[in-house]
């Protein structure tokens, strides 16, 4: 009984296939709108899940500074020293790697070209907790650390500005003074405020003294790509060591200005943060009626709170295109029930020759829930063309979920029972003899 | 009941309507049809005769009364049971063709079957060889709207005769039709019902059509008035 009315239903459609598009075009619309929405959804998820993962791995950052975001305030807030690391390693779980980091913006000069970029020194660890991979060439090591080698391993960016094509393994580069241009206000801050006090100064240049010294080329990183805050293949990483004795000098013992820490895998994101807070609060004497004068960011919480966000954006947009599945539903109905009227004599005619009530609803429901399949099926295969193409332009991977295109066909067809059953139900109660007489 | 009759239909009435609203268009048909027999129903607008044909048709019950078609109580039968006894047993032609629009004549006539479960090669079969019978041999990708009244009527003819049934009901089969093609449809419906020995029950109101039948019937007033077989 079922093939037959799905028989009939399939000579139905076809017997009319304007009025079948125009039928399914609401669910069409509905099922592309619902399974696009969650796929570039899904797929912006990802990619700020990869992006945060791609800082490090399990990365935990510890900053010198009050408060958060855009009320926080570095000034006069002292850095962390050497022993800091050294106490966090011994005496805080759940510690998989932890590196001092001294950033500075430097001017680095090779041959004619010349250009301010961001020079970290730090000790090898910093490799494995920030991802870093390598493209050539080699890291420094622990011995190159212990002696203050004059070596250094560039970011793809650094190495494309200044060397272009060439082999940049085993050049010299001049690394020195801050260009003018990108921080001359906060060096005539601190320069003032150094003399001072020793402990202050701000990340971004440590001290008014900086001297220049040539540094030769080890290795070249892999690229990153660009992060909302900017480029991480901007850079050059070498030994804090050397950094301190070549080219900043060794002013105060505080002048580690970030701490970078990777979380051992499984361990608890909260209580990390808060043994390295307390641990942290009794190294620099902070009181009870003190805040932090340092911030933990853990990027696990960052990018739990990134993909929670972009999920619960997700599903609100699934909701509104929801919406629209259902007017289609609507639409169906509004159809169905038209063509239920437009249909009646041929309802009376099947009926005469011996089509039973059953018969004729199941005919109009197999037609309705037909169409809307149908429509299912049109609606993901236009999902697919938008996501390849919105995803290309918004540069966002495509990522194909299974479920949420099977859970869009399901409820196409779902929309199809709901909205279809009422016009069968109306067509199944037609009598015969008025059937045959409608004009 | 003898065992030729086919039809028995004892004091049958029908009544529309409740209360003062209410019109008896049957007030009490005894009537006995024979397997094979050629019956042309006649009457004037009103007189209640397309009353008689839609329960004779199975397709509504009486008010009061016995209907008893083949030994089964008609009128105690609910709609689908109707709706089966139609499917195996009875055929309908009527005045307007009633054939389903933008549909090869092949697919009108496969209908029925399609009810019946039949499947596909032996419906396809079934129903060429049914519009062959008709005189349509070369009709079956046809629609509807390629064909003249007389052809459309030919396949309606062919889709109350593809399931066998043993009585065929045509309600003004003539109606819409021209005389040359009214004289062929006749002898088609007599060639059906010599030949294959079908029931045939007519209604119509012209007396040259009504003179096919073997046996005229004349309603009136809810009434049957005459009741006359021509000697054979």
């Amino acid at each position: 009984m079922l093939g037959n009315a799905f028989l009939i239903a399939l000579r139905e459609i076809r017997r009319n296939l304007m009025r079948a598009f125009l039928t399914v075009l609401g669910v069409i619309i509905g099922v592309a709108a619902v399974v696009t929405m969650v796929t570039l959804g899904q797929g912006t998820t990802m990619a700020v899940k990869s992006q945060i993962s791609n800082l490090g791995s399990n990365l935990v950052m510890l900053r010198p500074g009050m408060g958060f975001g855009p009320r926080a305030s570095s000034a006069g807030v002292p850095n962390f020293t050497l022993r800091d690391v050294d106490a966090l390693r011994d005496q805080v779980y759940g510690i998989a790697a932890i590196a001092p980091v001294k950033s500075s913006s430097l001017s680095t000069i090779y041959r004619q070209k010349a250009r301010s970029t961001s020079v970290t020194g730090t000790t090898p660890e910093y490799f494995t907790i920030n991802n870093w991979k390598l493209a050539e060439g080699r890291f420094f090591d622990e011995n190159d650390f212990r002696d203050g080698t004059a070596v250094c391993v560039i970011g793809d960016t650094a190495k494309q500005e200044l060397f272009g094509s060439e082999n940049p393994i085993g050049r010299l580069i001049r690394i020195g003074a801050p260009s003018s241009s990108s921080s001359s206000t906060s060096s005539s801050k601190s320069s003032s405020s150094s003399s001072s006090s020793s402990s202050s100064s701000s990340s971004s240049t440590s001290s008014d003294t900086v001297y220049s010294s040539t540094v030769q080329v080890i290795g070249v990183l892999a690229a990153k790509g660009q992060i909302g805050m900017g480029n991480q293949d901007d850079t050059i990483i070498m030994p804090l060591t050397a950094l301190q004795r070549r080219l900043t000098g060794r002013t105060s013992s505080r002048d580690v200005s970030q701490i970078a820490i990777s979380a051992k895998e499984g361990s608890n994101s909260d209580r990390l943060v808060s043994d390295i807070t307390t641990l942290m609060r009794a190294r620099r004497n902070l009181d009870r009626n003190k805040d932090n004068d340092f911030n933990v960011f853990d990027t696990r919480q960052i990018a739990e709170t990134l993909s929670a966000s972009t999920q619960m954006m997700t599903t609100l947009l699934a909701a509104v295109a929801g919406v629209s599945l259902l007017v289609g539903g609507i639409g169906i109905m509004n159809i169905m029930l038209v063509s239920v009227t437009e249909r009646t004599r041929e309802i009376g005619i099947r009926l005469a020759i011996g089509a039973r009530a059953r018969e004729v609803l199941l005919q109009f429901l197999v037609e309705a829930v037909t169409l809307s399949c149908i429509g299912g099926l049109v609606g993901i295969a236009v999902a697919f063309g938008l996501c390849v193409g919105i995803a290309q332009l918004i540069q966002v991977p495509f990522v194909f979920d299974l479920k949420i295109n099977v859970i869009a066909f399901l409820f196409s067809a779902a929309v199809g029972i709901a909205f279809g059953y009422a016009p069968a139900r109306r067509a199944a109660a037609l009598d015969p003899i008025d059937a045959l007489r409608h004009e | 009941m003898t065992d030729a009759s086919l039809i028995e239909l004892r004091g049958i009435t029908k009544t529309y309507g409740t209360g003062d609203a209410s019109f008896q268009a049957l007030c009490g048909i005894d009537l006995t049809i024979r397997r094979g027999d050629f019956v042309a129903v006649m009457g004037p607008s009103g007189s209640g005769k397309s009353t008689l044909m839609n329960l004779l048709g199975c397709l509504d019950t009486p008010t009061s009364g016995q209907y008893l078609y083949q030994d089964i109580a008609v009128e105690q039968l609910d709609a689908d049971q109707r709706s089966l006894l139609r499917r195996q047993e009875l055929g309908f032609i009527f005045q307007g063709f009633n054939l389903l629009a933008r549909t090869s004549a092949l697919e009108n006539v496969e209908l029925p079957m399609i009810y019946r479960g039949i499947p596909r090669a032996e419906r396809h079969h079934l129903a060429a060889q049914a519009l062959a019978s008709v005189g349509l041999p070369n009709k079956l990708r046809n629609t509807p709207a390629e064909l003249s009244g007389g052809q459309q009527q030919r396949v309606a003819i062919a889709r109350a005769i593809v399931t066998s049934p043993s009585t065929l009901f045509a309600d003004e089969p003539t109606g819409n039709l021209d005389s040359k093609t009214t004289v062929e449809i006749m002898e088609l419906l007599t060639r059906l019902n010599v030949d294959r020995g079908i029931t045939v029950i007519l209604v119509t109101h012209e007396d040259d059509v009504a003179t096919y039948a073997r046996r005229i019937i004349h309603v009136r007033d809810g009434l049957i008035a005459s009741d006359e077989t021509k000697p054979s």
